[in-house]
C-alpha cells in the first residue's frame, strides 16, 4: 500500500474567487499582512500493492484526466508513504 | 426532428428543455446518463442543473457518464449538440470546446434576465437569428464564467466561433462570451438559458425560441 497525494492548483492566470473571498475575510477576523491566496485541492490516494513507475505514471494520468482540468488547473503528484 | 434531452442525476432544466424542443415542432425524446443509447435522435440536448452535485468540477464527472460515449461520437459526426449552463460545462470538460467555465468572478450565483448579442448564426442551433441581434434571455449560474488562453479566445474570434456575447458582463467572462460553437459549428455551449425564454407568460419574452427553430432549418 501506497500513499499518493495530488495537489492541483489553479493556473497562476486563472482568477481564484474562491482565494480572493478567504483572503477578504481574513482581516475581518484580525488576521492581517497576508497578501494573496489562492485555493485548490488536495487528492490522497490509497494505492494497493507495490507503486511501481507504471503505477505512478498512471496516478499522472487520473490527474490530468479526471482529477486536475489542465485548461484552468496544475497538478503536482507526491509520493508520501 | 426527434431531440434527445439528456438527464444526468442533479439535472434541473430537462424538463424545460423538452417542453422548448416541443414548442418549437419537434419531438423531444428523453435519454437518460446510464444508458448507452440515443434512442435514433437527430439532435442532443444536455440541459442545466447540477450533474453530480458539480462534485470536482462542475461537468467533470458527467463528461464519464455512460452516455456521453454516444453524445461525443454523434458530435464528432456532426451531430447537433446543444449544452446549456451545465451542458455548456460538460461539453468543456468533454472536450467538445475548448475553455472552461469557472465561478463567476463577483462570488454569486446570479438569476436575472441577461441581453445578449448574437455573434454568428452559422450554426445549427443559432441560424434563425441575424448577426447582431440583440436577444434577452434568463442567466442562472454560479459558474458561469468562461475563460480560455488568449491564443485559443483569438482563434474562437478569428473563426467566428464566438456564438453570443453578453452586453455587459455579468460574471467576468474573457471577452463577455456567452455561447461558443465548435469549428463546424454543429456543437453549441451557451451558459444563459433560451428554454426558459420561449412563452411571454412565464420568461422574459420569447428570444430564446430561435435555439430550438433552428434545428433542421439549416445544413450547417
Amino acid at each position: 500500500m501506497a500513499r499518493v497525494v495530488v495537489d492541483v492548483m489553479p493556473k497562476p492566470e486563472i482568477l481564484d474567487p474562491q482565494g480572493k473571498a478567504v483572503l477578504g475575510a481574513l482581516p475581518r477576523l484580525g488576521f492581517v499582512g497576508v497578501a494573496d491566496v489562492r485555493q485548490g485541492k488536495r487528492f490522497e490516494l490509497e494505492i494497493d500493492g507495490e507503486l511501481t513507475d507504471e503505477r505512478l505514471a498512471e496516478v499522472n494520468e487520473m490527474a490530468e484526466k479526471l482529477l486536475s482540468n489542465p485548461v484552468i488547473e496544475d497538478f503536482k503528484v507526491s509520493v508520501v508513504a | 426532428m426527434k431531440v434527445g434531452v439528456v438527464t444526468f442525476p442533479g439535472s434541473l432544466d430537462d424538463a424545460d428543455a423538452r417542453r422548448a424542443v416541443r414548442h418549437a415542432g419537434h419531438e423531444a425524446v428523453a435519454l437518460w446518463h446510464g444508458d448507452h443509447d440515443l434512442k435514433g435522435v437527430d439532435a442532443i440536448l444536455l440541459p442545466g442543473g447540477f450533474s453530480y452535485g458539480d462534485y470536482l468540477r462542475c461537468g467533470a464527472i458527467a463528461r464519464f457518464a455512460p452516455v456521453m460515449t454516444e453524445v461525443v461520437d454523434a458530435a464528432k459526426g456532426g451531430m447537433p449538440v446543444l449544452g446549456i449552463c451545465n451542458g455548456f460545462q460538460i461539453l468543456c470538460e468533454s472536450h467538445l470546446l475548448p475553455g472552461a467555465l469557472i465561478r463567476n468572478d463577483h462570488r454569486k450565483f446570479g438569476c436575472l434576465d441577461q441581453k445578449l448579442v448574437i455573434e454568428s448564426n452559422r450554426t445549427a442551433w443559432t441560424n434563425q437569428y441575424e448577426v447582431g441581434q440583440e436577444i434577452t434571455i434568463v442567466l442562472k449560474n454560479g459558474e458561469g464564467s468562461f475563460v480560455a488562453d488568449e491564443m485559443t479566445l483569438d482563434m474562437l474570434e478569428a473563426e467566428g466561433q464566438v456564438v453570443a456575447r453578453y452586453v455587459g458582463n455579468p460574471n467576468g467572462s474573457q471577452r463577455a462570451i456567452a455561447g461558443i460553437s465548435n469549428a463546424a459549428g454543429n456543437v453549441v455551449g451557451l451558459m444563459p438559458h433560451p428554454e426558459h425564454a420561449i412563452e411571454d407568460l412565464v420568461g422574459p419574452g420569447t428570444d430564446g425560441l430561435g435555439f430550438f427553430t433552428s434545428l433542421g432549418a439549416l445544413t450547417v
